[in-house]
């Protein structure tokens, strides 16, 4: 394999997480909720994923017990927000620290036992093609998943009666109930669907990416998808671009490290989080990018008045 | 059937005092649930979890000197969040604190006078709020939302941090060990009790109480609750929501690079790669769960605090993970957050249309 | 000048609680780690020995532990409760636990503490470590003979001593075969994240690397090399289980012996003060099985081990040239005292910069 191709695989696993939980949240975000709780949705999403696949040794049917675990986290998230009509941004806060608590007390008696990995896709002959062969046809599902749902969410949004139906209640929620459309069902649905993928990148991690599960084992990516989500300034391509974009920085530093470039590691180490602030400026300074997607409503709680 | 919120004409006063009791009940029975569900004694759980902590001197000392940084960075936060300016980088502000009041020790080490001390208290405010402010410039100038900005910070502090001690200020003496020198004798915060109990804790409770006069009796406070609630109407009483966002940085910084210097140069008495348990994170749900005034942040903290020194109780006497600690303390929240809607809303099981029932209440 | 409490009060106070602690039945031991008993590295191995204690002195103690501690006043106040608690001995398992261990046995001086890889001490605190160069010696001569690149991938915690020395023990080992075995060191910067463990394990085979060590611990990285058909080795356990066709060995910390030698010695009174510092003459460190490669480095492996065990062979033994070409350790000496404890520069050969 050239150093090439293994650069590519390297960045490609270390960015579909982040694209995984990144394209839910959009959608979310699009429908005007704001979801800090993406790490703990995750999390739950990897223990209960691993724990399914080491129970009945098989990696799919783990990758579905994650997905169910990320909606009915998110689903606790919106009972919340939605019924409740609480601050988003603190009970966002609360499920990401109730995910990583369970999370925990769920995988305690799993810590450091092998994992069951979910296989790679292998296509009779377009595998074995020099370079292209692993690089675009021999990749694990969830990766594939990753870009079908971006281009699905892309096309959604953007050409289907659904899509308008979220961007309206995104932008005013009260002009999109006057209209008749149930908002508060539609920002459910969302919020399930942002749980959904959630919970497939946590899924990836604990049965592609380091197949055991460890606690806390998110580190952190959830608040990157965050970030990604912002920077893209809620369009699925940019979103997209800017996932692997900071996997690519991710693991540069890393790949600087292994040349033995001189460069101290703890600032390779923060390459990624200063790119990302880095990005967020200039995405922000072009007011036209930023200011005509953001959702009107984002992170307003939603009480008709009859 | 359906459950619907129904608006209250004017703030419940009675809820406004029973909801907090309300979660907190809330929490407390559905973790003896939990524990029962885990075959470890529900009562007994509960007792060591909560009511131990608190039986002995030593351990009201030990939950004092943990809930001391809570209550200062959380009070700090209280009144960011007051004002909708949402600071998740106390973290970083803290170990910018801490970096910044250590010069003193490791420079300057054989200068030993009170005033040392005094320098390094107001270096380390200083530094947290210089930190603080590079998210609030970051939003002012450039509209980039402050939670990514100030969360990522963080993580550049910590390795900021990191490559300090590994490198210009390793201990000489330390085998090459990554951390400071010692701090020595004006460099350490005044301690009583058994060393335990420090200044801190002190400097806490005097934050929140002067903050809860500001908050109460100012015209600033005013401007802070204003601004966080009503933007537009504050817009139009001439509040600036930018001079707001660089105050509350400022504050919540200082605040939060204060309780750092206060770690490294009390319970820690060095730098070191790290320096707190995560007291930046912890303090915003301090701040939630004290509804975002700096008086229930006192009592918020001490429960917190309670909690910790509870988790380890559990460890240690019923063989129970202390991942139980961050669920109860997500759980807190959660109920918190729960109970403060029917502040605000009532509750209202409705058989039938909504619509047709709202046509009911009016006529 | 400061402490404004008399000391006769706590002392008063800790020793009737001490008392108490003898009059009851078991001697208590307690243990604290920095992280879970389940991360098949560093902690686990640390609490097979509290299991040890409990399977040969079982009638006589009891044996109690708190995980995931921080580093700082939380520890302090962990290891306080213990004490408190009743604990005659208690052992404290990482190196940033060095001031809040010193403290605590300020206060309670009848009760007995070891410290793991510290320096500092008292006539209550033992400092203890282990050699484990010894074994990345063993190791990187294997590597070399195994290698067909000549190139091998090191991920690296942190550039502590500790570190630095397997580092350099390594490539000496590797160049007694090959004299020109590559060494590339990636840091990531933790002593247990999988994720990047795994990423940096990739981008060290991408780099040319067939043989990957690690001094961190988790399994991550041994699974990448399993996946990627390189050889590897374990680190603090064995971790065979994770990669059974890639792993060649595992260094593994055996801290059972010790621990009961010690507990033993609380329970006679014969307990001292003293810095332990045993590699695999007192059997603190061990070598995994020998699988997944020829009989003949096999066979040298073992003889390596046996060789270091007796004392015939050491590991930093001169000359040893510094990667600017000046002496490390000179021809004919051997290196110990602060310049072993505290290293921290590399051997000629390392592709990396302190």
């Amino acid at each position: 394999m050239s150093p090439y191709e293994a650069i590519l695989l390297t960045i490609i696993t270390a960015s579909t997480p982040l694209l995984l939980a990144a394209i839910g949240e959009l959608v979310v975000e699009r429908s005007g909720v704001l979801n800090l709780g993406i790490e703990g949705m995750m999390v739950m999403g990897a223990v209960c994923g691993f724990v399914a696949a080491h129970v009945t040794g098989s990696a799919w049917i783990g990758v579905i017990a994650a997905v169910l675990a990320g909606i009915a986290t998110s689903l606790l998230f919106g009972l919340l927000t939605q019924t409740l009509i609480t601050n988003q941004v603190a009970t966002g806060l609360a499920i990401t620290l109730l995910g990583l608590g369970l999370s925990g007390l769920i995988g305690s008696g799993f810590v450091g036992l092998p994992g069951v990995k979910l296989a790679n896709v292998s296509i009779p002959w377009l595998s074995d093609l020099p370079f292209v062969g692993r690089l675009v046809f021999g990749q694990d599902p969830l990766v594939y998943i990753s870009i079908l749902l971006t281009v699905g969410v892309a096309y959604a949004l953007k050409y289907t009666r659904v899509g308008l139906i979220i961007r309206a209640v995104g932008q005013n929620h009260d002009s999109a109930h006057a209209l008749g459309y149930r908002v508060v069902a539609v920002r459910y649905a969302c919020i399930a669907f942002g749980g959904a993928t959630s919970g497939l990148a946590g899924a990836y991690l604990s049965l592609v990416y380091t197949p055991q599960w460890i606690e806390n084992m998110t580190a952190g990516r959830g608040w990157i998808a965050l970030a990604l989500v912002v920077f893209s300034t809620w369009l699925p391509a940019r979103l997209a671009m800017g996932a692997y974009l900071f996997g690519g920085v991710w693991i540069l530093g890393l790949y600087a490290q292994a040349m033995g470039v001189g460069i101290p590691s703890q600032l390779l180490s923060s390459l990624p989080y200063v790119a990302t602030i880095l990005a967020l400026v200039i995405i922000s300074t072009n007011r036209r990018l930023s200011v005509i997607n953001t959702p009107a409503s984002l992170g307003q709680g939603f009480v008709p008045d009859r | 059937m359906q459950l619907l919120l129904e608006k209250r004409s004017q703030a419940s006063s009675l809820m406004n005092l029973f909801s907090p009791l309300l979660a907190i009940l809330l929490t407390v029975v559905m973790g003896g649930f939990m524990f029962a569900i885990m075959g470890k004694p529900p009562l007994s759980a509960l007792y060591i979890y909560f009511i131990d902590p608190l039986t002995s001197w030593w351990s009201i000392e030990e939950v004092l000197v943990k809930a001391g940084p809570l209550i200062l960075i959380g009070t700090g936060l209280a009144v960011c969040f007051k004002a909708n300016v949402w600071n998740i980088g106390a973290e970083g502000q803290l170990t910018a604190g801490a970096l910044m009041g250590a010069i003193i020790p490791v420079l300057w080490g054989e200068w030993q006078s009170p005033l040392g001390l005094v320098v390094m208290l107001v270096l380390g405010a200083f530094g947290g709020a210089l930190f603080g402010l590079i998210p609030a410039w970051l939003k002012t100038r450039f509209g980039v939302n402050e939670i990514l900005t100030s969360l990522m910070l963080v993580y550049i502090a910590q390795l900021l941090l990191d490559w300090v001690v590994r490198g210009p200020w390793k201990d000489p003496d330390g085998y090459n060990f990554p951390k400071s020198v010692s701090f020595e004798g004006w460099h350490l915060l005044p301690t009583w009790g058994d060393g335990r109990m420090h200044f801190g804790l002190v400097v806490a409770l005097a934050a929140a109480l002067i903050l809860f006069w500001v908050m109460r009796r100012t015209l600033k406070g005013f401007e802070i609750n204003v601004v966080g609630s009503a933007p537009r109407a504050g817009a139009f009483a001439g509040f600036s929501q930018t001079k707001m966002v660089w105050f509350c940085f400022a504050v919540s910084g200082g605040l939060a690079g204060l309780a750092g210097l206060i770690e490294v140069a009390g319970p820690i008495g060095q730098l070191q790669p790290h320096i707190s348990p995560n007291y930046g994170f912890t303090a915003i749900i301090v701040a939630f769960l004290g509804r975002l005034n700096p008086l229930g942040v006192i009592v918020a903290g001490l429960l917190l605090a309670v909690s910790y020194i509870g988790g380890e109780g559990v460890q240690i006497e019923l063989g129970i993970s202390d991942k139980t600690t961050q669920v109860f303390q997500g759980m807190l929240l959660f109920f918190i957050l729960m109970c403060d809607t029917l502040i605000l809303y009532r509750l209202k099981w409705i058989s039938g249309n909504p619509i047709q029932h709202g046509k009911r209440s009016a006529s | 000048m400061k402490k404004l409490l008399t000391a006769a009060a706590s002392i008063a106070l800790v020793s009737a609680l001490s008392i108490s602690a003898v009059a009851a039945d078991k001697l208590k031991v307690g243990f604290i780690y920095i992280g879970p008993p389940g991360d098949h590295g560093w902690t686990y191995q640390h609490d097979q020995g509290r299991k040890a204690i409990d399977a040969r002195l079982g009638d006589q103690v009891d044996t109690v532990f708190v995980e995931n501690v921080p580093e700082g006043p939380d520890a302090e106040r962990t290891i306080t409760r213990l004490a408190r608690q009743g604990a005659g001995l208690i052992f404290t398992t990482s190196f940033g636990y060095m001031d809040p261990t010193l403290n605590v046995a300020a206060k309670f001086p009848n009760v007995k503490f070891e410290h793991a890889t510290g320096y500092k001490r008292a006539d209550n605190l033992s400092t203890y470590a282990a050699r484990f160069y010894e074994g990345r010696y063993v190791i990187g001569q294997i590597a070399a003979q195994v290698s067909e690149t000549g190139v091998a991938g090191y991920i690296g915690s942190f550039p502590i001593p500790e570190v630095v020395r397997g580092i350099n023990a390594f490539l000496l080992g590797a160049q007694t075969i090959n004299p020109d075995f590559k060494l590339k060191v990636v840091w990531v910067n933790s002593w247990f994240d999988p994720g990047r463990e795994a990423d940096a394990a990739k981008v060290l085979i991408s780099q040319g690397a067939d043989i990957i060590t690690q001094h961190t611990d988790s399994t991550a990285a041994v699974q990448v090399a399993e996946e990627q058909g390189v050889k590897a080795f374990g680190q603090a356990s064995d971790m065979a289980a994770f990669a059974p066709n890639a792993l060649l060995t595992s260094i593994i910390d055996n801290w059972d012996d010790y621990y009961v030698e010690r507990t033993q010695a609380v329970l006679d009174g014969t307990w001292e003060s003293m810095d332990t510092f045993g590699g695999m003459d007192s059997n603190m460190v061990n070598m995994g099985p020998f699988i997944n490669m020829p009989a003949d480095v096999k066979a040298m492996a073992q003889a390596t081990t046996a060789a270091i065990t007796e004392g015939k062979l050491h590991p930093f033994a001169g000359p040893v040239y510094k990667q600017d070409g000046s002496v490390g350790v000179p021809e004919g000496e051997t290196l110990g005292g602060f310049g072993l404890v505290g290293m921290d520069w590399y051997v000629q050969g390392v592709d990396d910069q302190l």
